[in-house]
């Protein structure tokens, strides 16, 4: 297992752990919570295709990651926002209860 | 009883290229008054009898010209014929000749024709029917003479069919009467059948020889040339064509002229007016069937040799004598007046017949012109006496109108001698007497002489019945009897005239009729009078009229018996009276034998068209209709409900893929994690095969 | 692979989980801060220190405070009074989870020798950072820039209180 594999079978668990919290929890928040996890996933995966891969001089992987993490808090910040805006107006913040588009 | 040739001609005289005119002139003024209204009865009449007197005067020019040619040797027969159909090589020809026979009926039909329609204007004076009345009446002078006139079978079979036609119309002219629509429809069916053989014959004659003309310059049906053929022609049942073809053609006739098996329309046709019955039934119609076997005497004595007949003569002759004896039978028992006179015809009738096989053209056709005459009068009489007696017409009811009826009793008295066959002084002796010495003569039998001999005395006998019941005695009807306008008693005297002065004619002293036909000249001799063999038929004659007047003064004389009582023979004989009233239940025969089979089956098609057409129809709309039914439920069941149970599952799969909507963020996060995998899984292997 | 990148990786997944498994929110929210850290570490062991400090300074310092806050602010952080922190149909989203983590995982395994392995250390200058983002990602620089304005700007809209006069829709 070279050191690279490593890092992204790390990467690989993280989002799918992520990804688990963001379909299984009733919460709203915790879906964020699992969002954010799945973006650092990414963001590893990246470091690590940057640190391991050819041009490391060329700092794309690393740019690229240092992007996604202020994309990803200002989505946060976004996104918090929302959920404490509709717990405002359902007093909940429970997803199964939050089915208004339901057809 | 040869004829000498007539004078061939080659070209017809202005008066035979006009003959047409005769029976047209009345059968367009027939044509005319079927376009009148109803109320228009004066016109109707003038439009009739005007036409009919000028059919008169050309027949009567067309009378004196024959007469010219025969009494300068040269006797005309002249023909004007004319292609009336073309077919491939066939050709069917029509036309019309005038000769002695037919110049002799055109002036008798058209003059005693003339006086029935003049007595008829008084007769029908209350009918409000008179203009459709004298249509028909001018359609059967027309037709009539149409058969007088033809020189071909077909022209003489559809003029035939014609006058047919006219007698039904004319028999049923009070049609809203029962009896009288049954009788018109019985007159029609049963000549009917007699014209079916008529027919066959006529088309056998055609295919045998190939040309119904009569006359045609040598190549006509009646010329030697085409009799020689037909008499080579053998017809099964030993008979040659000539025979059978001159039986058929005598079938037609005898249902016509009334002979026996067909004779029972004829007294049921009494339901008619009287100027009808005097003028169909007793003059002219019931002649035609006698006036054809005169036209077709050449192909119904062909192949016979001197001394013997043919066999189509032989059947007319016994059919004839047969009629004679059985009408006579039947008159005396019947109450009637108008029926006595009725089988007076048809006893009559059977005498020309009888006269025309064994004497030959002339001894029929002479009985066939004074019989016109006088029974003509006997029935226009019979007419004044019902007018008087305000249209009674038993004659129980009725007597001594000798006293109140005197200018109807004296010419109706001459009129029944005359039929009587009274001797010298009245035309039915000398004709009769013609028939009955023919008779005498025949080879063949002695039979037809002695039921002629017997039907002469019944002849007597029920006459003076009658004249006794009617004109004597004492009076047993209701109100007064009074005498009938002039308009009908004056042509009773102008017959009453002929039927004396017509016997001039034919006697033994100077035979003027039969020379005439057979074109022969003819000298008055009286010595002829004084032969031994007519002193002996004088004698004959005598005593049969004696015995009949005197045999039924006897019986009937002046005593006026009342309706109620008995006929003074039913009393004697019952058994006998009854047989003879009912005509020896020949209507009853008819009636469980023809009859009851043509029912018989008229129920069979009336069954088949109910039960198996209308069942196959009612099968067919009822398949239908099932058809129908089974439509409509395919559609209501089927074709609806599964529309809309098409649109239930829609609706149902729409419910079904709107619940895949939940609402639920989190759900659609695992859809689409899901599909990316996929995707992913999808590309992966593409890309690695 | 060296026994403190597997430490500091047990670690970081075992915060991970107790990030999506605890039961109270602000445990979790805890937990995700740790796992944070943990990455950030794992950042630097990959010699990528700015992006290691980045992720401190953004998410450790920001974003998981601001998680804590919308617990607070929306009162998560009561347990629940019914049923439980989980959606009736969990095991769903699990095998979905499952069924991603085995075909990333199984596309690492399965590809294992045509990974790059470039064993020369990089050195990375924040000077050199600093340069390229404003020459060549001038651009991306500048569009997040105003992306985070957006968002912030968004954000706060979003959760102000809507006073009764304004509502949406403008019905009186």
């Amino acid at each position: 297992m070279t050191p690279l594999a490593g890092y992204l079978l790390v990467a690989a668990l993280l989002f799918a752990i992520g990804l688990a919290g963001a379909l299984t929890r009733r919460n709203a928040i915790l879906v964020l919570i699992g969002v954010e996890l799945m973006l650092n996933a990414a963001n590893l995966n990246l470091i690590a295709f940057w640190r391991y891969g050819p041009h490391p001089e060329a700092l794309t992987g690393m740019m690229f990651a240092i992007f996604s993490i202020a994309v990803a808090a200002a989505e946060a910040a976004v996104g918090l926002g929302l959920v404490i805006s509709v717990h405002r107006h359902a007093q909940t913040a429970d997803l199964d209860q939050m089915n208004r588009m339901k057809g | 009883m040869q004829e000498v040739g007539f004078t061939p001609q080659l070209a017809a005289s202005p008066i035979a290229g006009a003959l047409w005119l005769i029976p047209a002139l009345p059968m367009l003024a027939a044509g005319v008054i079927a376009f009148l209204k109803q109320p228009r009865k004066s016109l109707a009449k003038a439009l009739s009898i005007g036409s009919l007197g000028m059919s008169l005067m050309l027949a009567l020019v067309a009378f004196g010209h024959v007469l010219g040619g025969w009494a300068h040797g040269a006797a005309v027969r002249e023909t004007v014929n004319f292609t009336w159909l073309e077919a491939g090589a066939t050709q069917v020809d029509l036309g019309w000749v005038l000769d002695p026979l037919s110049a002799v009926m055109l002036v008798m039909v058209t003059f005693v024709g003339l006086l029935i329609f003049i007595y008829s204007t008084g007769y029908m004076e209350h009918d409000e029917n008179v203009t459709r009345f004298f249509c028909f009446l001018s359609l059967f002078a027309g037709a009539m003479l149409g058969v007088v006139i033809a020189n071909s079978l077909l022209l003489l079979f559809m003029c035939w069919e014609l006058v047919g036609l006219t007698s039904y119309l004319l028999i049923g002219f009070w049609y809203h009467k029962p009896s009288a629509a049954a009788a018109a429809k019985k007159a029609f069916l049963t000549t009917r059948v007699g014209d079916v053989f008529f027919l066959l014959g006529m088309v056998w004659l055609f295919s045998q020889t190939g040309t119904l003309l009569f006359y045609n310059h040598g190549a006509g049906s009646m010329e030697p040339t085409a009799l020689a053929g037909l008499l080579l022609a053998p017809a099964g049942l030993g008979l040659t064509a000539a025979g059978a073809i001159g039986l058929l053609i005598f079938a037609g006739a005898a249902g016509k002229s009334g002979q026996l098996p067909l004779h029972v329309w004829l007294p049921d046709a009494m339901e008619g007016p009287t100027p009808v019955s005097a003028l169909i039934h007793a003059a002219t119609m019931v002649a035609a069937g006698v006036y054809l076997i005169a036209r077709v005497y050449p192909l119904m004595e062909a192949g016979s040799l001197a001394g013997s007949t043919s066999t189509s003569l032989t059947v007319v002759t016994w059919v004839g004598a047969a009629t004679a004896l059985f009408a006579a039978l039947v008159a005396v028992a019947q109450n009637d007046i108008k029926r006595i006179l009725a089988y007076s015809t048809v006893s009559q009738l059977g005498y020309m017949m009888a006269g025309l096989g064994m004497g030959g053209v002339a001894v029929g056709m002479f009985h066939l012109i004074t019989h016109a005459f006088f029974k003509a009068l006997l029935f226009m009489g019979a007419g004044s006496v019902i007018h008087g007696c305000h249209e009674e017409q038993d004659i129980r009811k009725m007597g001594g109108l000798r006293k109140e009826m005197p200018r109807t009793f004296v010419p109706y008295a001459i009129g029944m001698m005359a039929l009587s066959g009274v001797p010298i002084f009245f035309s039915g002796f000398w004709s009769k007497d013609g028939i009955l010495e023919a008779a005498q003569h025949w080879g063949v039998a002695k039979g037809p002489f002695y039921m002629l001999v017997v039907g002469a005395v019944l002849t007597a006998f029920y006459m003076t019945r009658q004249m006794s019941y009617v004109f004597f005695g004492n009076w047993r009807g209701h109100g007064h009897a009074h005498e009938s306008p002039a308009v009908m008693t004056l042509p009773l005297a102008i017959l009453a005239f002929f039927a004396m002065a017509l016997g001039a004619l034919g006697t033994p002293a100077w035979p003027w009729f039969r020379a005439f036909l057979e074109n022969r000249a003819a000298g008055v001799e009286v010595g002829l009078l004084g032969e031994s063999e007519f002193l002996g038929m004088l004698a004959t004659s005598c005593v049969i009229v004696a015995v009949g007047i005197g045999l039924g003064w006897m019986v009937y004389g002046s005593k006026s018996p009342a309706a109620e009582e008995p006929d003074a023979i039913e009393r004697a004989l019952p058994s006998v009276w009854a047989v003879l009233r009912d005509k020896f239940y020949v209507d009853e025969l008819y009636a469980v034998t023809v009859i009851w089979f043509y029912a018989a089956w008229a129920r069979v098609a009336d069954w088949l068209d109910r039960c198996v057409w209308g069942g196959a129809v009612s099968l067919v709309s009822w398949a239908f209709k099932g058809g129908a039914h089974l439509s409509r439920l395919c559609d209501t069941y089927w074709v609806n409900g599964g529309f809309d149970k098409g649109c239930e599952e829609l609706a149902n799969g729409g419910g079904l893929l709107a619940s895949v909507q939940s609402g639920r963020v989190q759900r659609y996060l695992r859809l689409l994690a899901l599909a990316v995998v996929v995707l992913a899984a999808i590309l992966i292997w593409s890309s690695r095969g | 692979m060296s026994i403190a990148f597997w430490i500091i990786a047990t670690l970081t997944v075992v915060a991970a989980l107790a990030a999506v498994l605890l039961r109270n929110l602000v445990h979790c929210a805890l937990s995700l801060s740790l796992t944070f850290a943990g990455l950030a570490v794992l950042f630097l062991q990959l010699d990528a220190q700015f992006a290691g400090f980045a992720q401190i300074l953004v998410y450790v310092g920001a974003v998981a405070i601001l998680v804590v806050f919308a617990i607070l602010l929306t009162r998560s952080s009561e347990t629940p009074k019914d049923g439980g922190v989980f959606s009736p149909t969990w095991l769903a989203g699990l095998a979905v989870a499952a069924a991603v983590f085995a075909t990333v995982a199984g596309a690492i395994v399965y590809s294992v020798n045509g990974l790059p392995n470039a064993q020369a250390v990089p050195s990375v200058t924040v000077l050199q950072i600093g340069q390229a983002l404003m020459s060549r990602y001038v651009l991306p620089l500048e569009i997040v820039a105003l992306l985070l304005t957006a968002a912030t700007i968004g954000a706060v809209i979003i959760a102000m209180h809507e006073k009764p006069a304004t509502k949406i829709g403008g019905a009186k």
